[in-house]
């Protein structure tokens, strides 16, 4: 006799990690991630090391972590794709049909995706760290992971990509839409901020300081910066944004018809 | 069925309703796409769900399997909404749109997908890509199947859970003729198992092959609820063809008695409303030569378009003879 059992949370959860590696896109966003990311940190290294003009201001450790930004797009993208791909292909009725509760499904497809952007996440931002700081090292300019604020940067890199991918399902799941909701993410992490540039007095300042991007990407400052919250604090509201949008894709994927 | 799971054996058709609709409404914007839908579907036999173009039978299905939300009314599957079966495609198999398939995933991943999000094995995989036909191309990406391909993966996804109901929006869409064959008599073996079989259409040709009840609905509305056969005998007329080279003295006899005749092709007429016998008798006692007496059967084409034509009125619920 077979056995025949309810299918539960983790069945899902094993659907998802089987799509996920099943199509070519997440090989390729991920394989995208680790070079890119990795390498545009180690180049900017590169070029800090080589070129004369040296200022008093230099923080090795966010150099070291500036490539960390392409992983946003990268990651973000993936984050996109997990559930916009189901919209264009048709694919979300399938997957309804077999997983009929609305929040298992998304909620197995955050948890597999949060999971493997979690585990990629902390890679790049690590071994962007430590490859950049044997670069720094040739010149005597490095840090070790025990210099102030530096290992809760490099984990808070890790963590920072985790909640770009689920901001990203997110928006994916509200919009439906592949191209839509990767021009909305992209516009508001990297858009924003310019305009937000402009904004005027105390205010203004206040406004930018809490942009997503400039909220999130505290975590990765080692020095205190005057233009930007407090890391952790900056991460809570990033976190706090990430949630808001989760909620809102959360109940609008349970009402709407697939 | 080659494989899996016997389903419990039905004699007759089974008195349990699988499927069931009640005052099923669905409006987009506008547009009613389905209007106050009552019908039942019971195990054992092919069910056919017959409508025109537009007629709303996607979209019947679509609020079956809890995708699309009712504006009013309830639907269940074996005594649930679909929502809330534990395990869903081990209750209902369905196949609305084989196209609804990750084109960059092969027919095996995509289906191991489906299978894993439901605790069913491996195994069951390859069993369904075998009784497919699917097993030589399970590693191609399914976005280069054909069109006949893509059916035969939608159709191996749905009997994946080895369910008890299953559900079919025009299978045959892109099959060729042999592909036509093949999945009637799946569609008629999976109802001798027992099983519920509830299959749409728009070809009564089709249906008329396949299904013993229909159920049929006109822009939204069920029309009728019955057997193929009841329902081509209450929507339209049989009549018997007489051919005789005798018709000068025949024809005027039958019209006498008030019968209603009809000019048919091949110098013959269409007699409506009386038995062969009782025109073969009067045409003996008249000494006319008979060279043809056939009794006609409505086409169940006939009869869709008589019920369809003026579906907006019109609201029958013709119970199974
Ligand atoms: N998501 C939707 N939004 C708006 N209108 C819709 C939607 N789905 C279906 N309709 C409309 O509802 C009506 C019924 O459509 P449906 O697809 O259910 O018909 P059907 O019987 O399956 O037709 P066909 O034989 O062509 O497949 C149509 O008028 C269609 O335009
Ligand atoms: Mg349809």
């Amino acid at each position: 006799m077979r056995i025949r059992r309810k299918a539960r949370f983790r069945d899902a959860v094993a659907s998802e990690w089987t799509k996920l590696w099943s199509v070519r896109s997440t090989f390729w966003s991920l394989l995208a991630t680790v070079v890119v990311t990795i390498g545009l940190s180690a180049l900017l290294s590169i070029a800090y090391v080589v070129s004369a003009a040296r200022g008093p201001s230099f923080d090795p450790g966010a150099y070291g972590l500036a490539g960390l930004n392409f992983g946003v797009i990268t990651l973000g993208v993936l984050g996109v794709l997990v559930i916009s791909t189901e919209y264009a292909t048709g694919m979300i009725r399938t997957s309804l049909a077999a997983v009929p509760r609305r929040s298992r499904l998304l909620a197995a497809k955050a948890l597999v995706l949060g999971l493997i952007t979690l585990v990629v996440g902390e890679a790049v931002s690590f071994a962007s760290f430590f490859l950049s700081q044997a670069i720094f090292a040739t010149k005597d300019l490095d840090v070790t992971l025990g210099a102030p604020g530096m290992l809760r940067a490099v984990l808070g890199g890790g963590l920072y990509l985790t909640l770009i991918a689920l901001l990203s399902l997110g928006v994916g799941a509200i919009l439906r839409h592949t191209a839509g909701a990767i021009t909305a993410v992209l516009g508001v992490l990297f858009v924003l901020p310019i305009f937000g540039a402009f904004l005027p007095g105390g205010w203004g300042r206040t406004v930018q300081k809490l942009l997503p991007s400039n909220a999130g990407g505290a975590i990765l400052a080692t020095r205190e910066l005057p233009a930007s919250l407090a890391p952790w604090t900056g991460f809570t509201v990033f976190a706090g944004y990430t949630a808001v949008v989760l909620v809102i894709a959360f109940v609008l994927f349970a009402r709407r018809d697939a | 069925m080659a494989v899996g799971r016997t389903c419990p054996k039905i004699a007759a058709v089974s008195l349990e309703v699988m499927i069931q609709a009640t005052g099923l409404t669905k409006v987009y914007g506008a547009r009613t796409a389905v209007d106050h839908a009552d019908f039942e579907v019971r195990p054992g036999v092919v069910t056919g769900f017959l409508g025109p173009n537009g007629a709303g039978k996607s979209t019947t299905m679509r609020l079956i399997l809890g995708l699309d939300r009712p504006t009013a009314g309830t639907v269940t599957v074996n005594g649930r909404p679909y929502r809330r079966l534990p395990s869903p495609l081990r209750e209902v198999g369905a196949l609305l749109d084989a196209k609804a398939v990750h084109g960059g995933r092969s027919a095996y991943q995509h289906l191991l997908c489906l299978a894993r999000s439901n605790a069913i094995s491996r195994k069951r995989v390859a069993a369904v890509l075998d009784e497919v036909g699917l097993t030589d191309v399970a590693g191609n990406r399914a976005g280069e199947f054909s069109l006949g391909m893509g059916q035969r993966l939608g159709i191996a996804a749905a009997l994946l859970g080895d369910p008890p109901i299953l559900m079919f929006d025009e299978p045959g869409n892109g099959l060729d003729p042999e592909g036509i064959v093949w999945i009637r008599g799946l569609m008629r073996s999976l109802a001798a198992e027992g099983r519920t079989v509830f299959v749409s259409s728009h070809l009564m040709a089709e249906m008329a092959q396949t299904a013993e009840h229909l159920v049929v609905i006109g822009r939204g509305r069920i029309l009728a609820e019955t057997t193929v056969r009841g329902f081509v005998g209450a929507n339209a007329n049989s009549h018997v063809r007489v051919r005789s080279p005798d018709m000068i003295r025949l024809a005027p006899l039958l019209t006498a008695r008030g019968w209603s005749v009809r000019a048919d092709e091949g110098q013959a007429i269409r007699v409506y409303g009386v038995a062969p016998e009782t025109i073969g008798d009067l045409a003996y006692h008249a000494g006319a030569r008979l060279h043809e007496l056939t009794v006609v059967q409505p086409s169940l084409e006939e009869a869709f378009m008589r019920l369809t034509a003026d579906s907006v009125e019109y609201h029958a619920h013709a119970h199974p003879a």
